[in-house]
This record gives C-alpha cells, sequence and structure tokens, in this order.
C-alpha cells in the first residue's frame, strides 16, 4: 500500500524536496546580486544622509543630485576623455591582436611557436611588476599625463591575442588561398576576407576590450595627474575619498558611469558571454 | 620579381620564403609592444629591485630592499591581509559558484536565463563603481546595519570600515559578490558538456544530488576548477581597486593589499622606486609559486 501511494505521489509529478530547496538558494542568490543594483538606483534619488543612513524608498532629490554632479565634476569632459580612451584602445588593441592571432596561426613556424608559447607565459606576470619601470618610461619621453601612455601598454594585450589565434583556428584557411590566386596581397586577404568573416570574434574581443579600457583605474590613477585628463573610474574615486562624501551625487554618477556597459551587456548578452569565458577554452 | 612570379617553378619557392617574412609582419607590431611595455620592465623592475635612492638616483644595494621588506610592519601586514582574502575568499566563491552552476544546470529548474543573468550581472560593473556601492551599504549607521538590527542578528551596529576584522569581512563579501556570477559561468558552461547518461547512470546506484555532484561533477570539472582558483588566486595578489576604495586600505592598514602598498610607497610617500620594485617582485613570486602548487595538486589527485 505505501508502496502505490509513492508510485501516486510521483505521478501526481509534485515538485520534490530538493527542487524546493533549488528554487529558495537560486531566489536568495538572484536577490543578494541584483540587490545593489536596485540600491544604487534608489540613492541616486536620495540626498547624501537618507543615503548613509540605509532608506530603502525613493527620493526626490534626482535633480538635485545631477546639479549637483554637474558643479563637482565635468561631465562632458570625463565621458569625452574616458569614450576616446576607450574608443582609441579598443581599436588599436583589436587591430594588433587580431593580426598577431591570425599571423600566430595562418603562417606557423617554428621560432614563432616558440614564441608564442613565451608570450602566453608573460600573462603570468602582474601589473604591479610592470608598473614602476613603465612609469620610468613614460615620464623619460615626456609622455606622462597623456592619453598615448594610458592606452598604449595594453595595446598588445596577450589574451585577446590568444583569443583570436583560437578563433582563427576554425576559420577556412581557403578563402585566404582563393584570395591569393584572385591577386590579393597578404594583407589585403587580412583585411578583405578575414576581418569580414570573423564579425562575432571581433564582437566578443571588441567587448571585453572595451570594458577593461572604460574601467580601468589603476594605471591611469598612476599616469594621469591633472583634472582636464580625468577618466571616469578616477573621477569617481575621487567623489568617493572626499572627506564628506555626497553619497546621492555618487550613486547618479556611478548609474551614469556603468550604464554604457549595461546597454552593451544587454543587447549583446551571447558575444557577452563569449568574450569573458573566451580565455579560459 | 616579376620575372620571378612568371615561372611556375619558382613561385612555389619565392611565395614560401614571402610567407615567412609576411607571418613575421603579422605579429611584429604585437611582439615589439610586449618586449617594450611588458619583457622590459619586468626585467627592469628586477634590477631595480636590487638598488634604492630617492627621486632619479639610484644606486645598488645588494640585498638591502629585502632585509627592509622583512621588516617592514606594513608589508607584512599587507601580505597577511592577502593570505587572508586568498584562504577564505577563493574558496567560499568556487564553492557558492559551483552550487549556483549546479542548481542552474537543472533542465528542472524554470527561469533559468533570468537567474543566470541576475547572478552574472555584477560582473559588468567596474571595479571601481561596485567598491564604492558597497561602501555606501556598509557604513556604521547605513542600510545592512540597519537590516541587521531590524531582523535582530545583531544587537548593536557592525563597525564595517572601523574594525580591523570586520573590513576584512566586508573585502571579502565584497569580492564574492562581484567574483561568483563570473566563475558560475565558467562551471555552466563545463557542466554542460558532461553527459547525462552519467547522471541517469548515477540515479539507477541510488546516487542522491549530493553524491552525484562530489563524484560526478566536481572530478569532471577538476581542470576548469583549477583554471578558475589559478585566476581568482591571480586576481588575489593583484587586488588594488577594493582596497583602495572601500576602505582605503585601513582601518590602520588592516585591509591594505601589497598592490596598494606598492602605489603608497611609490606616490603616497616619498617616492623609492627600488624598494617599490622589491615588493612588487613578491607578488611576482607568489603568483608563480601558488600557480605551480595548485597546477601540482590537482596534476597528482588525477593521477591516483
Amino acid at each position: 500500500m505505501p508502496h502505490e501511494q509513492l508510485l501516486l505521489r510521483r505521478l501526481r509529478g509534485r515538485p520534490s524536496a530538493g527542487l524546493v530547496f533549488s528554487y529558495v538558494f537560486i531566489i536568495i542568490v538572484a536577490a543578494f546580486c541584483l540587490f545593489p543594483f536596485l540600491w544604487m538606483v534608489i540613492g541616486a534619488t536620495n540626498v547624501s544622509k537618507d543615503v548613509s543612513m540605509g532608506k530603502l524608498s525613493l527620493g526626490m532629490a534626482l535633480f538635485d543630485n545631477f546639479a549637483n554632479l554637474n558643479k563637482l565634476v565635468n561631465l562632458p569632459l570625463v565621458f569625452r576623455n574616458t569614450a576616446f580612451v576607450t574608443l582609441v584602445g579598443t581599436f588599436f588593441t583589436l587591430l594588433v591582436a587580431s593580426m598577431a592571432g591570425y599571423g600566430f596561426e595562418m603562417y606557423r613556424n617554428r621560432h614563432r611557436e616558440r614564441l608564442y608559447a613565451f608570450l602566453l607565459l608573460t600573462m603570468m606576470i602582474p601589473f604591479a611588476a610592470v608598473m614602476i619601470p613603465l612609469f620610468r618610461i613614460f615620464a623619460k619621453v615626456q609622455l606622462l599625463n597623456s592619453f598615448i601612455a594610458v592606452i598604449l601598454p595594453s595595446v598588445a594585450s596577450v589574451i585577446v591575442i590568444f583569443y583570436f589565434r583560437q578563433s582563427t583556428k576554425s576559420f577556412s584557411r581557403e578563402l585566404v588561398e582563393a584570395a591569393r590566386i584572385d591577386g590579393l596581397s597578404e594583407l589585403q586577404a587580412f583585411f578583405y576576407i578575414y576581418v569580414p568573416s570573423m564579425k562575432s570574434t571581433y564582437a566578443a574581443a571588441a567587448i571585453i576590450v572595451f570594458m577593461s579600457y572604460w574601467n580601468s583605474f589603476l594605471w591611469p590613477l598612476i599616469v594621469l595627474q591633472t583634472n582636464d585628463k580625468k577618466l571616469l573610474t578616477l573621477a569617481i574615486s575621487s567623489l568617493s575619498s572626499s572627506y564628506t562624501p555626497d553619497f546621492g551625487v555618487i550613486m547618479l554618477f556611478i548609474i551614469l558611469a556603468t550604464s554604457p556597459t549595461l546597454v552593451i551587456f544587454f543587447a549583446m548578452q551571447r558575444q557577452f558571454v563569449a568574450g569573458m569565458l573566451g580565455a579560459g577554452k | 620579381m616579376k620575372t620571378i612570379r612568371q615561372s611556375g617553378l619558382v613561385r612555389h619557392h619565392s611565395t614560401a620564403g614571402f610567407h615567412r617574412s609576411t607571418g613575421w609582419m603579422f605579429v611584429s607590431f604585437a611582439l615589439i609592444l610586449v618586449g617594450v611595455f611588458s619583457i622590459y620592465p619586468v626585467i627592469s623592475s628586477f634590477l631595480l629591485s636590487f638598488q634604492t635612492g630617492r627621486g632619479a638616483v639610484y644606486h645598488f644595494n645588494g640585498l638591502g630592499n629585502i632585509q627592509r621588506l622583512l621588516k617592514d610592519t606594513v608589508f607584512l601586514q599587507a601580505l597577511k591581509n592577502t593570505f587572508v582574502y586568498f584562504i577564505f575568499q577563493v574558496p567560499i566563491m568556487i564553492i557558492l559558484a559551483l552550487t549556483i552552476a549546479s542548481v542552474l544546470n537543472n533542465p528542472k529548474l524554470k527561469f533559468r536565463g533570468f537567474f543566470r543573468i541576475a547572478i552574472f550581472l555584477p560582473c559588468v560593473t567596474s571595479l571601481v563603481a561596485y567598491s564604492v556601492l558597497f561602501k555606501s551599504m556598509f557604513a556604521l549607521d547605513g542600510l545592512v546595519n540597519r537590516m541587521l538590527l531590524a531582523i535582530n542578528v545583531v544587537a548593536e551596529p557592525i563597525p564595517w570600515l572601523l574594525d580591523p576584522f570586520w573590513a576584512k569581512v566586508l573585502i571579502i563579501i565584497a569580492l564574492t559578490w562581484r567574483w561568483t556570477g563570473y566563475n558560475m559561468m565558467f562551471y555552466l558552461s563545463a557542466m554542460q558538456n558532461i553527459s547525462p547518461s552519467y547522471y541517469e547512470a548515477a540515479r539507477i546506484d541510488g546516487a542522491n544530488a549530493f553524491q552525484q555532484f562530489r563524484y560526478i561533477t566536481v572530478p569532471l570539472l577538476k581542470p576548469v576548477i583549477l583554471f578558475t582558483s589559478v585566476m581568482s588566486t591571480i586576481g588575489t595578489l593583484q587586488l588594488f581597486d577594493e582596497s583602495m576604495n572601500i576602505t582605503g586600505g585601513g582601518p590602520a592598514n588592516a585591509t591594505i593589499t601589497i598592490s596598494h602598498y606598492i602605489y603608497n610607497v611609490l606616490f603616497r610617500f616619498t617616492p623609492n622606486f627600488g624598494y617599490a620594485a622589491t615588493i612588487s617582485y613578491v607578488i611576482v613570486f607568489l603568483v608563480a609559486i601558488l600557480a605551480f602548487v595548485q597546477f601540482k595538486l590537482t596534476g597528482d589527485d588525477h593521477a591516483a
């Protein structure tokens, strides 16, 4: 008899205790992950005192916060600087890294394989170990406080080279052979055949590289010195480390600074995740 | 050139040579840049670590910097903090990420896409932005304390930013929030490659969900777990943004990281590039050793 009851219960499709537990667990985790975003939005509408007191309802201070933010930070300048560094940096990183990934994969030879293995090893070098000489290099050539100094050291990103080489393995060599027969030079074959056919690889890589420039902090903090060169991360950090940080203003600022990456994330979720995980496969 | 190309026989030979140089052309920009901005600096840093001085004048100091390092209480504190983050934060995060991934891998669970995105979303924020966000939530009379008081978990507000112990806990909470979803994505995509037949066989043998997780999922994911632990370890050793922006390294250097201390030696105190380089080489060695140890550990396990 108890056996039949058990069978009946299973047939009715009642969710198992395990599944219920799974739902409870995953809902709690998701709530923890999402809550700070909600907090950020609420905070942006409240005055600083309410934010630091933990007020959890929308306030009326959004426009005041925006006006104050404009007084404290030259928003157009900071956004322009960050966009410049990010776009120029992303462009050159994709160019240099995809050429290298393509070169290593399409024109294999013994010496380059060895150099490639060595290149992968350099990924392990911590940034702290290079930043001091880097600072001195740029001081010597008088390029401190320039965007070139911010961008140049990360243009040859080994992880992006690796990503392009891995993706090039699935690129069909016949396309390039055909291009050669049609009389295209090797460079033309790269730009007219390879680049257009690897759009999704470029998209995924672009997202990651974009993020890393947009969010970079330590190196810009070291090389950029004047207010007219401020980037978003530097401006946020200096606002929050002032003696009396205005948290309502800061929350609004963080929303503005994070929104481009959020938009990219929601518009191109698949490439975003692919790019983030790309290096691990 | 034209004549060589026109003759079919020589042409093959010439394109091979041509391709060799073309290959170098494609990789040369990257190689030069890595040479100038990575390899030269890492060597230069090594040489610098045996020198001392101020401003622009440096002289050879032998192992003087290392002697100074061993007596430097702030450095030792930074080293200790880094180990605390590494020993507690990395395992907590990896176990949590594995658990979340295996829950999300259950096809019976609904809204999996939504949960996946929600848990991954913290990765979209910049390190500076989320650090400041956490700082604002964990003030003494702030949101988190108010909530904890309201549900009677604590009798008095926790001094998150003022107490050496709680400040470390705060950094660990923040890091876990930011990076769990990232690691979870790796596990999830690896789990999707595990054949369901393994689980079916285990169920027939009477294995419960935990046993399946322990004896099928974890062993098969070992390479990914290894990879993410190495990445997280290296990340932990290089922490900067959080220490700088959540706690400012305080109270009394209780949360300062090695990178943060290097920054202070370089730009907050009288700059001493030589000594800063010595400290940075501690990170280099720790990264090398820990990566090696972790590889060794999982390798042996695999063989057994």
